[in-house]
This record gives structure tokens, sequence and C-alpha cells, in this order.
């Protein structure tokens, strides 16, 4: 039983309203919709796309779906959901774009959590270096990276602007684990944030 | 279970099986009269039916713990073994036992011969009070609909308001489907396997050579072949070998078998069986026409083919399932190409298009359609986290 969630994880259950019906999309073994149901009366689902993730996540109760972001969610209805959820699984996509209007569209609202390419240490290796940066968060080299799409928290927070869509609260979070909110296209927390968490609605 | 249905002591009977018609002691069997007479999809009534079943494990005082666990097309009521018939094992001797999958120590488990069955339900072998005789084709076609208001009742007899679990592969898993579209309050949770929401025009262009090659064997008579004393072994077991091809994966087979040749060096210019992979499928024939009645065969095939939730639900599936409170969990195999992923895949759409609660997972495996019968770890392990899972949710220990 997890008795502390991962720091980005803490996060998003933050923000995520207690007795919500939640969509965990890339849910892994359900550690966050297990905290979720635990602590926050959450009814909640999620969809994964590894086999061994998705029957240990149903053997702790959680409803999960094996499937593909891309396939599976057009089939969503509208609001569906009170939240969606996206953990560090955007910059994987191949069409970020169309995941984030999916996730407005299913859910009321949709949090989403981004590792920060802009981070200090990314810019100073590929500064200093001149080679593709691997730090903690970001383990892998670049051809083996699952990582297709990566953007800054700034990048994000402009893209979020084109699509129309609102962001409701935005968080950094540093490699220590500490949190702080941020405004704007967040200058500092672009600089100083491993990852970024973002409360996002549909404008309108 | 209303006041006027009627319901007999459990009997055991003597029923024929196989080209010799050996008889056999079959346990367990049920008469029950409704209320009104039962009434078949294509508007034949009965004024009762019987019904053919076993039990395993123990019904709790609350009777929250009783799973109905659905056949395939050829299985039947034995989950475990001995065998009546063919003296082996049962269809899921693996997982059914104390501290298994289905936990003979938590769960009841409940299964039954579908109507149209050979092995002691209502179907074309009884014998028709009209003529004394087998009914033959003259049993009415049934449908998977009909098969499920035939369980109802076999619930409503046992005293069951609302089972733990409806569960099948194959056809048993278009059974569980019918049991949450039609009586979505009865059932506290749903696993649907391998299975579809309605039968593919490929799925029934191979019943209907299995069809085809059990009527144009001699012996078949119009389908009173008992009558006759004949028994259209041959078309049976034709059919049996089609169908048993479907079941399985051209890599299984492959595997298995290759171009392997059977207990000889060389080819033989001649159509004896040269190759493992005929010896194979003539003794799956041979056996079968030794458990399974012909007619019950074409009516069952029928049934399946018949099976469309679509179309009843106005063409959105979708509709079938709105506001269903019925937990689900659907599971295919990547190598079953009888019952494809995609038709599982259908199911789950149309379950997240409103809003139910859905588990799903393709097992990755090459045992094709019969894997579900098969020891596939990670089915077995997806089904108890299933099972596990629902069990706190209604509060079982």
């Amino acid at each position: 039983m997890s008795k502390t969630l991962r720091p980005d994880l803490a996060v998003i259950a933050s923000l995520v309203a207690p007795g919500a019906r939640v969509l965990d999309i890339g849910c892994g073994d359900g550690d966050l919709l297990h905290w979720l149901r635990t602590h926050q009366q959450v009814d909640g689902r999620g969809i994964e796309i590894d086999q061994e993730r998705v029957y240990k996540a149903i053997a702790r109760g959680i409803p999960v779906i094996q499937g593909d972001v891309t396939m599976d969610l057009p089939h969503y209805p509208d609001a569906s959901y009170d939240v969606v959820v996206l953990s560090q699984t955007l910059q994987t996509m191949a069409d970020p774009r169309a995941v984030l209007e999916q996730l407005v569209r299913i859910g009321r609202k949709a949090i989403v959590s981004v590792p920060n390419f802009g981070h200090w240490r990314n810019r100073l290796q590929l500064m200093l270096r001149g080679r593709m940066p691997v730090t903690s968060t970001l383990s892998y080299q670049w051809y083996d990276t699952p990582n297709i799409h990566f953007c800054t928290i700034t990048d994000f927070v402009i893209l979020a602007e084109q699509l129309g869509i609102t962001i409701e609260d935005r968080v950094v979070v540093d490699a220590a684990g500490h949190k702080a909110r941020f405004t704007g296209r967040g200058f500092k927390a672009n600089l100083l944030g491993e990852q970024g968490v973002f409360l996002l609605s549909k404008r309108g | 279970m209303t006041e006027a249905m009627k319901v007999s002591a459990p009997y055991s009977t003597q029923l024929a099986f196989g080209p010799t018609q050996r008889q056999v002691e079959v346990g367990q069997l049920i008469d029950i009269t409704p209320d009104a007479p039962f009434a078949f999809d294509c508007g034949a009534t009965m004024p009762s039916i019987t019904l053919a079943y076993q039990t395993y494990g123990t019904l709790n005082a609350d009777k929250s713990n009783a799973i109905l666990l659905c056949h395939g097309l050829t299985g039947d009521q034995y989950l475990l073994g001995p065998h009546p018939v063919t003296g082996k094992g049962g269809w899921w001797e693996d997982i059914v036992g104390p501290g298994k999958v289905f936990d003979t120590d938590k769960y009841f488990l409940i299964v039954s011969n579908v109507m149209g069955g050979c092995l002691g339900s209502t179907g074309p072998k009884s014998i028709n009070p009209a003529t004394g005789h087998v009914y033959g084709l003259d049993f009415p076609v049934i449908t998977i609909a009909d098969m499920v208001r035939a369980q109802v009742l076999l619930i409503d007899a046992l005293g069951i308001d609302q089972l733990f679990a409806v569960i099948g592969g194959s056809m048993g898993g278009m059974l569980a489907l019918e049991w949450a579209v039609r009586y979505p309050t009865r059932l506290f949770s749903c696993a649907p396997v391998c299975t579809a929401a309605k039968h593919s025009a490929q799925n029934i262009a191979f019943h209907e050579i299995g069809r085809q090659a059990v009527m144009a064997d001699p012996a078949f008579m119009g389908g009173r072949y008992i009558d006759a004393g004949t028994f259209p072994a041959k078309g049976l077991a034709v059919a049996r070998m089609t169908a048993h091809v479907t079941y399985l994966s051209e890599v299984a087979l492959q595997e298995k078998f290759g171009r392997r040749l059977q207990n000889k060096q060389a080819i033989t210019f001649g159509f004896d069986v040269d190759f493992q992979v005929e010896s194979y499928l003539h003794h799956q024939g041979k056996n079968f026409v030794e458990r399974f009645d012909p007619n019950s065969y074409l009516y069952i095939t029928r049934a399946m083919d018949y099976f469309d939730l679509e179309a009843d639900a106005g063409g959105n599936l979708a509709n079938a399932f709105a506001h269903t409170p019925v937990r689900f969990c659907v599971v295919s195999f990547s190598s079953d190409w009888l019952f494809p992923t995609e038709e599982s895949r259908h199911i789950v759409r149309a379950l997240n298009a409103v809003a139910a609660n859905v588990s799903f997972t393709e097992i990755i495996t090459d045992k094709g359609h019969d894997a579900f019968l098969l020891d596939v770890p990670a089915f077995h392990a997806t089904l108890r986290g299933f099972l596990d899972g629902c069990a706190i949710a209604r509060g079982l220990r």
C-alpha cells in the first residue's frame, strides 16, 4: 500500500476534489487512483497500456482499461468525468495537441503534469556539453527515450493559450519535491522547476 | 421465486450418447414450471423446462456469493471432473477449488447446461410430449436470450436475488453480456471473455460449414437419427474438426505439429493420415461425437449466429448498457481470430460511452480462442484480481 505518493502525483491529488469522478490516463498500477479512492473517496477509472500493470490495478479493485490514448479517448463522451489526469505522459504522445483537446473535452477539468525540459540543469548540459540532457527526471539517452515531444513549462503555457484552454492553477515541483504556485508563463518556474502541474479546463 | 412457479426436487436420469447411444447417468436435473409458459423468442412456448446444473462451494447466509459460470458452445455444467460422459476433467478444472481463482471456500459456483444442450437440459434430445419421440428438428430454434431466460428461472429456483458475478468465455461471454443487458440488477459484476456483442460474418460462415457437414451426412435422417437408429458421426466429426481449427492459432498449430508426419518416415502419396495435424483433428472429431448431440450442435451454433445485442439496442451498443450498475471486466486474447480483440474493444467502448465501471485487458498469448480454457497465468491473474476487487466492493470476505 502506498503511504506516500510521487511528488507530482501528490500535487495532482491536492487538485482533485473529494468524491470526484476521475479518469487517470496512463495510470500504471493504479497508485494515484488507489490513493484518491482511499483518502478522497474518489470514483476512479484508469487507462494503461502495459498488461502487467493493468491486472495489478484490476487486482486492487480499480477499473482499468488496457488501451491507447490515441485510439480510445475519442470514444469517451463529453464531460463524462469531473477530472481527467495525465501525468508525465504528454511528452510521449504522437500528437500532444489532440490529446490535450481530448482531455478538456472528456473532463470538466484536466490535470496534466509534464517534465520541464527548461530546467537549468538541462539548459546547462546542452549549452556546456553540447549533448542532449540526461538527468534524474529525464534519465534516457536521446535514442531510447519515449519522450518524443519535449516541452518546457513556458512552452506548455503557450500551447494552452493557443488552444484556448484555461489554466486554472499552475504548480511547479523542484527536484526536492518542493512545490510552488506560479503565474503567467513562469520565467522562474521554467528555470528551477523539474515538473509542471497544470489544472486545465475548456474555455467557455 | 414467484408463488406460482413450481420446481421439482433434483433428480438424475439416464441419457444416451454417441453413435452407440451409450447410456450415461447424469445428475442434478430440475423441472421448472414457471407462472406463465416458457416463451421462446421464436414464438414457441413450453409449459415447463428441465435444467441440468452443478454447483461448487457453499451459498452464504445472505446469498451474496453466487457466481454463475456460463459454458461455451460445446461445454457443459461440469467445471470439475470426473465428467460423466468422458470420464475426464471439467472445463475449468485448473482454476476451480479452494484457494483457486474461483475459490470454492469463498464463492458458490453455479453452472447449468444451456437450454438446447445435450447434457440434461431441455433440448432437441428431449422427449416431445406431443409425440412421445425426441424433438429433433421439431425443437424450437433457440436464442442466447432464451438460454439466459432459462438460467434466470434456475437462479430464481435457487432463491438468489443477485448473483455476485456472471462469467463466461466465447458463447458463455454472450450469455454473460445478455445477463448484464437484460437483468442488470440481478448481477453485481460481469466478465465476458473472448466474446462479441454480435456474431461476425466469419463466425456465422464457420458455423454454417459445420451445420452443413452434419446435415449432409446421410445418417442425419432429417434430424431423426435416434428414431432411425443411425448417427451422423462423420458429419459431426467434420464440423468439430473445422471448428477446432478456429479455436487455435496458426502459431500454435505450427509449433505443435509443423509438418511432422504421423508414425511414418515419409509421405504415402495417399489420403490416409500422413500428418500429425490430421491425426490430431481426427482424434478431436472422434472424441466429440461420443459426447455431443448433432441436433444440439445445430441449435446452439444457430443461437450464437442470431446473437446481436447491437441490433437489439437500435444499432448503438452503448444504449444496451445505459445506466448499468454492473462492474465489467472484458478480456480478449491476442491470437484469437474467432473473437478478435477488436470485438472486445467494441464492447468496452460502448461501456465507456455510458461511463460504466469497466476493466479491459488483452492477454498476450499464442493459444488462440481456446486460451480461455488453458493455463494462461495472466488471464487467471486478471480474473482473480477482478473478483478480489469486486468482493471488496460487495463486502464479501
